[in-house]
């Protein structure tokens, strides 16, 4: 690129109203967060958060017979494993599953997709309005139960020294690396659903596709294993979960390369979307 | 008139699939209000939605005054549009559904809120602004989507049966705004199957069939132009016998009857024009007096049945 393109590209990226499109951004976010608060949206994605705070108020409130309390550095491990096993792979999948698939997928259904479409806004604004709700709902939800689960699992441990490993130890440090990986997951697998919900009718065979690429990451070799959310999430966890079984070993992604890369893949995906919301008819009749 | 001034469908088809939308439409809407009309799935609906982005055309270009559909950022800000979808976003009160629509608009909240009550209060809904859509009758879903569609004053305002579900008055007070912005020389389209409203409002009509454009223009042009329905023409003068006998000797003239009061007389001639200039000269001639001279079916009504037929039609 010559300076003389360089500098008229900049011209270009200056002159587009980027004031008018977060504005815009921010009334589609307003108007979804309002739509998904009055009604039923959130609804299984709640009931999922609930799950893993549930198993671990339950665990947290009744002591198994013969049970003894583990030191703080066992736990560590075993919330390591649970949050990577279930909270990963189950909940925070299947939550952005619910929230970002229907996204467009929900409106088409409910006939009420044109309203957006009638409006002065560029598709690609009202994918990342819309995409930016999912985040604030998902993230909200999705993060809580995180941080719910994480004291929860370390109450039986006793009050005491549970304030202790937060505020003396590595707990807090723990605690908010655990919910900005779920938050990251929202992120990552959020553009991701949102474009399944654009592409696909039905997008429950894909999910099923992305849930089993996800889920055999750890057979994969190194090279794809970074194509896939679930690689640059356990990069960034905090606690090591020891290796077992068949496992090909790769390096986790150093922390300046996850976060960059979940971001790319993620900013990669959201433009495929706006490529096919650019070209989405509103065809009820189709549903 | 330039291209900015009109609304132009150029040689455009719309399948879905193997199955036809429209098929080669070709259009010059002006200002004014335009009736269209057509039996259901004449592909009314689809012109609309192609006019609108809602849908793309497999061929051809459409243009709204100089503005193409791919671009709604710019077009929605001179176009409304009152759909047939009887749907609305759950769970919000019909004020929350104009000023959260508004705001897309980029307009502040202080903004957003005065005109959607400026809308709600054009079509009688202030007083129901506050009530959920959800509880809402068909006939005021019916105005809160007309107020969508009006409530940043568009230039052009395309309307899908927008009279549906409305009581007498709901109809008079809707036909009263159509017909006011058209008289501000924006650009009002009308799709509806209630044909005798269409007629009465209507500067134009395009008529669909099966896809095609089967007629457009203002409906007496329309009406000349279908030349194997001879024209039928109402006269109530003082001597009907006299213009009969002078009518009956004239080719174009194929039918001829004088009303029982002996007040008047029906006449179907296949050629307006001739028959226009003979009533002239015999009226003139003879010193007649004329009460009324009434063309009986030059309405859309009529050129419907002539040209599609009720047969098939939901009329």
């Amino acid at each position: 690129m010559n300076q003389d393109s360089a500098s008229s590209a900049l011209k270009d990226w200056r002159r587009w109203p980027w004031t008018l499109w977060g504005r815009q951004a921010l009334a589609v976010m307003g108007l979804e967060l309002k739509k998904s608060l009055r009604g039923r949206r959130h609804w299984s994605v709640l009931l999922l958060a609930a799950a893993p705070v549930s198993l671990f108020a339950l665990r947290a409130a009744v002591e198994l017979p013969g049970e003894a309390v583990q030191a703080l550095g066992g736990l560590a491990v075993v919330y390591a494993v649970v949050f990577r096993t279930f909270m990963l792979r189950l909940v925070v999948f299947f939550g952005c599953v619910a929230v970002f698939a229907n996204l467009f997928r929900g409106e088409l259904q409910e006939k009420t997709l044109h309203y957006y479409f009638l409006a002065p806004i560029r598709r690609e604004v009202l994918g990342i309005g819309k995409y930016l709700a999912g985040l604030v709902s998902a993230g909200f939800i999705l993060g809580s139960a995180t941080a719910a689960s994480f004291l929860l699992h370390y109450l039986p441990a006793g009050s005491s020294q549970l304030a202790d490993f937060l505020f003396d130890g590595p707990g807090l440090g723990h605690l908010l690396a655990y919910v900005a990986v779920t938050f990251l997951g929202c992120l990552g697998y959020g553009s991701v659903f949102l474009l399944m919900g654009l592409v696909f009718r039905n997008p429950i065979i894909p999910t099923i596709v992305v849930l089993g690429w996800e889920s055999i990451n750890f057979l994969l070799p190194p090279a794809l294993k970074k194509i896939s959310v679930i690689y640059y999430l356990e990069s960034l966890c905090p606690v090591a979960v020891p290796q077992r079984g068949i496992t090909i070993l790769a390096d986790p992604a150093p922390l300046w390369l996850a976060v960059p890369g979940l971001l790319l893949l993620t900013a990669v995906v959201l433009f495929l979307a706006g490529l096919r919301l650019r070209r989405l008819e509103v065809s009820y009749s189709t549903e | 008139m330039t291209l900015q001034d009109r609304i132009i469908f150029h040689n455009v088809s719309k399948f879905y699939g193997e199955v036809l939308g429209v098929n080669r439409v070709n259009l010059s809407i002006p200002p004014g209000i335009t009736g269209l009309v057509g039996p259901n799935g004449s592909g009314k609906t689809t012109l609309l939605n192609l006019m609108t982005g809602l849908l793309q055309p497999s061929k051809g270009e459409i243009s709204v005054l100089g503005l193409t559909p791919d671009q709604p950022q710019l077009l929605f800000h001179r176009l409304g549009y009152c759909t047939q979808y009887d749907s609305f976003p759950k769970g919000l009160t019909g004020f929350q559904f104009l000023s959260g629509y508004l705001r897309l608009y980029g307009h502040n909240r202080e903004a957003s809120h005065r005109l959607a009550a400026e809308a709600l209060a054009s079509v009688r809904l202030t007083n129901a602004a506050h009530r959920k859509i959800a509880g809402y009758s068909k006939g005021m879903r019916q105005r809160i989507k007309l107020a969508q569609a009006i409530c940043h004053n568009p230039d052009v305002l395309v309307l899908d049966e927008p009279l549906n579900g409305l009581d007498p008055v709901g109809r008079a007070e809707a036909i009263e705004l159509f017909k006011e912005a058209a008289g501000k020389g924006k650009f009002v389209i009308i799709s509806s199957h209630i044909l005798h409203e269409v007629d009465m409002i209507s500067d134009q009509v395009i008529l669909l069939d099966s896809g095609y454009v089967v007629a457009e223009g203002n409906i007496r042009g329309v009406r000349s132009e279908v030349k194997d329905h001879p024209m039928q023409i109402l006269i109530r003068c003082n001597r009907p016998g006299l213009v009969a006998s002078q009518l009956f000797g004239q080719d174009h003239v194929v039918e001829v009857k004088v009303h029982e009061d002996r007040r008047g007389l029906f006449i179907r001639s296949r050629d307006a024009e001739s028959l226009y200039l003979l009533l002239n000269r015999v009226i003139v001639e003879n010193e007649l007096e004329i009460e009324t001279v009434t063309p009986a079916d030059e309405d859309v009504e009529s050129v419907y049945d002539y040209l599609i037929g009720f047969e098939g039609g939901s009329h």
